[in-house]
């Protein structure tokens, strides 16, 4: 199955690489931009399928590893098994 | 006395941090590669500066889980004394021995220079009594940005875990946080580096009187002779 792990700044984390890039984009003529954000995207490719067990040890994988919780939240897509 | 000195892969300050005990302080000193599974009889852990497995994922992510990891872990959960320097500093967060997180510098910008600190009273060894209300280190990181949320801020500040503050902010962290220590007084971390504040030919020599609070907190009556 591919796995997509999204890993982003939490939302009352300053994020100075979101606001730097947000600079730059309003400096290439787009207007209204209201918020800017830069996180990571992780992409796994895994032998086996989804079940309960395989979440709960992406889970930790994810918290332990691919974000750090003090400052970053994670989602993540699983497609095809 | 016995000081260890971590290195892991892509440190670059672990020959400075091993100076700065060896030479600076005089005290035994020798260098743990990240692969051994065992401190020995340490008195006193290192994490070094550098960048640790490139600092690819975040600052000390990869390293948090290196095999000597486990036995600092270990050796902190008993009371061991661990200080961790600038990606030792981002190690310790990672790894959850320290409060908190590293990020980037609010400037963007890798910062390279000579701060000023004021010494913060976070207990019996490390206060403006012992240290100075003012000491100069360097500094040189892209990463150094103290990030915490306000209920572990205010339990920072209720148990004096701040050691320093910039007093004019280098990376945009918070409340000028340049440095903690763990609840229980143990574990020491910080960006500035005291490791190059030790020669005649460094911006100061404030990185020795850093590093004998350090070791005070577990051996005062050696401290006392070596100063």
């Amino acid at each position: 199955m591919k796995i997509k792990v999204y890993v982003t700044p939490k939302r009352n984390v300053l994020d100075p690489q979101g606001a730097a890039v947000g600079h730059a984009l309003e400096s290439l003529g787009l207007s209204g931009l209201k918020g800017s954000r830069v996180g990571k995207v992780v992409e796994l490719d895994v032998e086996g399928a989804d079940s309960p067990q395989f979440r709960a040890q992406l889970d930790k994988l994810c918290r332990d590893l691919l974000s750090n919780p003090v400052i970053e939240d994670y989602h993540y897509e699983i497609a095809g098994a | 006395m016995d000081i260890a000195v971590l290195q892991f892969p892509g440190s670059n300050c672990d020959q400075d941090a091993f100076q700065l005990f060896s030479r600076g302080l005089r005290l035994p000193t020798r260098y743990v590669w990240h692969k051994d599974t065992r401190l020995g009889g340490a008195d006193l852990v290192v994490l070094p500066g550098g960048f640790s497995y490139g600092d690819y994922l975040r600052c000390g992510a990869i390293a948090r889980f290196s095999p000597v990891m486990g036995a600092v872990l270990e050796y902190a959960r008993k009371g061991g004394l661990v200080l961790g320097i600038c990606n030792g500093f981002q190690i310790l967060c990672e790894a959850g021995l320290l409060p908190g997180a590293l990020i980037r510098n609010s400037s963007l910008e890798f910062r390279c220079m000579t701060c000023e600190l004021s010494v913060e009273d976070a207990g019996p060894a490390f206060n403006p009594g012992a240290l100075g209300d003012r000491i100069r280190l360097p500094i040189g990181h892209g990463e150094g940005n103290y990030r915490i949320d306000e209920a572990g801020r205010a339990r920072l500040e209720a148990n004096r875990q701040v050691l320093l503050r910039y007093r004019e902010n280098p990376n945009g962290s918070l409340e000028g946080i340049a440095g903690v220590r763990n609840e229980g007084g143990n574990v020491f971390g910080m960006m500035p580096h005291p490791d190059r504040a030790f020669e005649r030919f460094h911006p100061s020599r404030d990185g020795l009187s850093v590093a004998r609070a350090v070791l005070a907190a577990r051996f005062p009556d050696l401290i006392r002779q070596s100063a």
